[in-house]
């Protein structure tokens, strides 16, 4: 429906009718996607070949997918559900930050690294929680209540980590997380598993159901007997342990736990879920739409890396791929009906 | 006497600046059909909001078999055995027809729904309702009003409750669907639930009612009333507080001969409709009447260019209007008042003069800056004119009851001076009383000249309003004559005879 239609809402008509079932959205929203990626791919192989198209530099799109994938499966889920979060750069410093602290990581030596793991997620879920308190019982809205989360979460890393870099000398946590069996590195495998498990959460379980409920409409997902309040808690909580999954995967990707890390996510992972046609608005999501919304954004920066281009120009491509590919999107769903 | 299933006792609800109840006490026993009567605004839907714990109650006391209860959220209310289908649809678009009726008590085991399960039993519901051609995997988006309705009433049934409240379920539906909504209801009272039914449709409660109570500016005037006996008259004034005559006013002039204002030609939409043309002079006024799912709504979308029209065309005053584009119709003089207000006619938290406006800000515009004063007054007088109640133009939309609603949505219209005027359901969920005077309203516009063209459910009123009628089957027109040359048992048979000559189509009341 155009923009000067839903303006007029005295002219407003309900959209054809369409046949895509809600929660799992059809593979024919996907197709633009698959499409774009495929371009970028062909773009890819012409302009640098053999340095593209190989086993190496597909684990290494991957690996670099993994960060931004994790948390954009929770981001999904909280667009999904009607809401945004800002903070999810700014939680994921403030785990790493927590984890690799003097502190957790003598307590890593005396009882095992899997204290810096629980860590990162324990705090990445406090986090979560304190966004979905604010934002379904203290009423504030999520872009306010999740910016504050930004500046105060990443403000108090600063704090703990007094601004500085701190290396992990945890080796049982470097090498477990290192690992690479079979050729596939951990943290890929982490995030095949976490997207596989918000695929199946979203669609498959009464928590995704809701998920879409809440999102679509919350009044009417009230008067059904949802307890919508705390199902917002849910999703915050969710994306905050997210957070900290990520920050675990950061962290053995660099090795250290830094304020700085996951700058810039919450845009990076907002603009993959969206093209990959979760409806901001709520209500609508796909986990898959959102995985390859990241995969496309990382073969970009990939593809521009091998043809060592500026990263501004990168950020222009970044833009004008929002826009072709939500355009591909509708063209396709508009032929379909 | 057995012990009432449900008893409601000095019940007050006070909103910011309204008491919309004050003291209301309804009394409800198992099997039995409970209707609920009062005005647009008389506090029915809120009642029952209190009912199904939607809203909190501020006084008064509320027993479940004799025991005091109370509702802290729907869960509750929903928990101890009462399902309430809403006045306004509350379904959530984007998920399919069995996860909405499944929606909060999913059949799922440990936490992982059973969608077979789930749609098995949908399918169930619904062909129980008797509409087993929607499917249950289907986007309840995509559905039209009445098949909203459709799933709102399987959901209701789906949680199996003592108590099942109605807020005016058959205002979106035609009486074939009422019909199959009353086997239900029939259905459930022998099998000892207690239904609470609200309508404004008087013969409904006839059919169907056992007893009923009589609710008027959030007091009950009247309650254990037999609702066969009743006399129509004595309900009438227990409502409205005065006596309401004849409701359809006649024609007072005689229709200008002369050549049409609005011209349809052959317009066709595969699927939807094919090959409908008609015209209306100005000064007539033109029913279409039709079950729901006839292709009414689209028909009238198509020629406000709302819908593109595959082939055919559409003349307003000897000019062709371009397929498709509303600006263009707008100009040439067309207005649309469409069926569905919440999704589609009203700016909910806005206020009523500035909704009633809306359509004609250039009106009270110089250089693109509005007249506030003029507007408001205008406005204001256009709400008087259908009977808004309450009588402020400063109030939000979404504060008033559903039936204030919908004569917001008209009075835009009214006020809009368009000269040909098309109204989709212009008086669903319009009391008796505003119902009248709507109708005077609409046949003085008729008479200033304005061509009219209305749709509507209740084919007394297409007859009883229009000087023309078309009746609708499966996207045809299949019968174009004066009114008065045809009743409602002849409308009904052009249209089953229609519906037996082609096949039923798979997605009838989409
Ligand atoms: N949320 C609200 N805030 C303020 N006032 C409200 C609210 N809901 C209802 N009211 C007011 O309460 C009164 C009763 O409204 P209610 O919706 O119960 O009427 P109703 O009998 O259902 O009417 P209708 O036949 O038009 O549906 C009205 O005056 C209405 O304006
Ligand atoms: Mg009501």
């Amino acid at each position: 429906m155009s923009a000067s239609l839903q303006n007029d809402p005295s002219l407003a008509v309900p959209a054809p009718a369409k046949e895509s079932r809600g929660g799992s959205l059809g593979p024919v929203r996907n197709l633009g996607l698959v499409i774009a990626l495929v371009i970028l791919c062909v773009v890819g192989i012409i302009t640098a070949g053999d340095r593209f198209a190989s086993t190496d530099n597909v684990v290494t799109i991957l690996r670099l997918a993994a960060v931004t994938g994790v948390v954009a499966v929770g981001m999904t889920f909280v667009i999904t559900g009607g809401g945004i979060d800002l903070s999810v750069g700014a939680i994921l410093a403030l785990a790493s930050v927590w984890a690799t602290t003097t502190g957790t990581q003598d307590m890593a030596d005396s009882i095992g690294w899997i204290a810096m793991v629980f860590s990162a997620l324990l705090v990445g879920t406090c986090a979560g929680v304190i966004n979905g308190v604010l934002i379904a019982y203290g009423k504030v809205v999520p872009f306010i209540a999740t910016l504050a989360m930004l500046a105060s979460a990443r403000g108090l890393a600063e704090v703990i980590a007094d601004r500085k870099t701190q290396i992990i000398r945890n080796q049982g946590f470097t090498d477990f997380f290192g690992a690479e069996p079979a050729g596939i590195p951990v943290i890929v495998i982490i995030f095949a598993v976490v997207t596989a498990a918000g695929w199946f959460l979203l669609n498959r379980t009464t928590f995704g159901r809701r998920t879409f409920a809440v999102g679509g409409n919350p009044e009417a997902a009230r008067l059904a007997g949802i307890k919508v309040q705390r199902h917002t808690v849910y999703l915050y909580a969710l994306s905050g342990l997210t957070c900290g999954i990520a920050a675990v995967m950061l962290m053995s990707r660099t090795t250290t736990g830094s304020s700085t890390h996951g700058t810039g996510l919450e845009l990076q992972t907002i603009a993959a879920v969206v093209i990959g046609g979760t409806l901001l608005s709520g209500g609508r999501g796909t986990v898959t739409g959102t995985l390859l919304g990241v995969v496309i954004f990382t073969t970009l920066t990939n593809v521009f890396t091998l043809n060592n281009l500026s990263t501004s120009t990168q950020a222009v491509a970044n833009g004008v791929i929002i826009v072709i590919a939500v355009l591909l999107q509708q063209q396709i769903a508009n032929r379909k009906t | 006497m057995p012990q009432p299933l449900l008893e409601m006792r000095g019940i007050v609800k006070e909103f910011p600046g309204v008491r919309a109840l004050d003291g209301v006490d309804l009394v409800v026993r198992a099997g039995e059909v409970h209707c609920l009567l009062g005005q647009n605004g008389a506090g029915k839907s809120t009642l029952i909001k209190i009912l199904s714990g939607a809203h909190d109650v501020d006084e008064g006391t509320i027993l479940w078999n004799g025991d005091p209860v109370s509702f802290a959220d729907p869960q509750a209310a929903l928990a101890t055995g009462i399902a309430t289908i809403y006045q306004e649809l509350d379904l959530i678009d984007g998920l399919s027809v069995a996860d909405n009726i499944y929606l909060g008590h999913e059949k799922a085991r440990g936490g992982v729904t059973r969608d077979r399960d789930m749609n098995r039993s949908a399918r169930e519901l619904l062909r129980r309702l008797g509409h087993p051609e929607i499917r249950p995997t289907r986007e309840v988006g995509s559905l039209s009003a009445a098949g909203k309705q459709i799933v709102s009433m399987a959901r209701a049934l789906s949680r199996s409750a003592q108590v099942i409240v109605m807020d005016e379920p058959s205002a979106v539906l035609d009486p074939d669907e009422v019909d199959g909504l009353f086997r239900v209801v029939e259905d459930l009272r022998s099998s000892g639930a207690a239904i609470i039914y609200i309508s404004h449709r008087l013969e409904e409660i006839r059919r169907i009612g056992d007893r009923l109570t009589v609710l008027k500016d959030g007091r009950t005037v009247a309650t254990d009333l037999p609702a066969r006996e009743t006399p129509t008259a004595e309900l009438v004034t227990l409502m409205t507080g005065r006596t309401v005559s004849s409701v359809f006013p006649r024609r007072t002039t005689t229709l200008p001969e002369g050549a049409p204002l609005l011209s349809v030609d052959a317009l066709t939409r595969p699927g939807e409709f094919a090959d409908v043309s008609f015209d209306v002079r100005p000064g007539e006024i033109v029913g279409i009447a039709g079950l729901v799912g006839a292709g009414r709504s689209e028909i009238i979308e198509t020629v406000y260019g709302a819908r593109r029209a595959a082939s055919g065309s559409v003349t307003v005053a000897g000019r062709p209007l371009h397929n498709g584009s509303v600006s263009a119709a707008v100009s040439a003089g067309l207005g649309l008042c469409p069926e569905e207000r919440k999704s589609q006619g009203l700016v909910l938290d806005d206020a009523v003069y500035r909704n009633i406006s809306l359509a004609s800000l250039d009106r009270f515009a110089q250089y693109g800056i509005s007249r506030e004063g003029a507007e408001r007054r205008a406005a204001h007088e256009a709400a008087r004119s259908v009977d808004v109640r309450p009588d402020d133009p400063n109030r939000i939309i979404r504060t008033l009851s559903g039936g204030n609603q919908q004569k917001v949505v008209l009075a835009r219209w009214l006020l809009r001076s368009c000269k040909v005027l098309l109204l989709d359901e212009p008086t669903r969920g319009v009391d008796v009383g505003a119902r009248a005077e709507i109708y005077a309203l609409i046949r003085e516009l008729a008479d200033s000249g304005v061509a009219l063209v209305i749709v509507s459910s209740d084919i007394d009123e297409v007859l009883g309003l229009s000087d023309r009628v078309l009746v609708v089957a499966d996207g045809r027109v299949v019968h174009d004559g004066p009114s008065d040359a045809i009743d409602a048992s002849g409308v009904l048979d052009r249209i089953l005879a229609e519906h037996d000559s082609t096949p039923i189509q798979e997605e009838d009341i989409a």
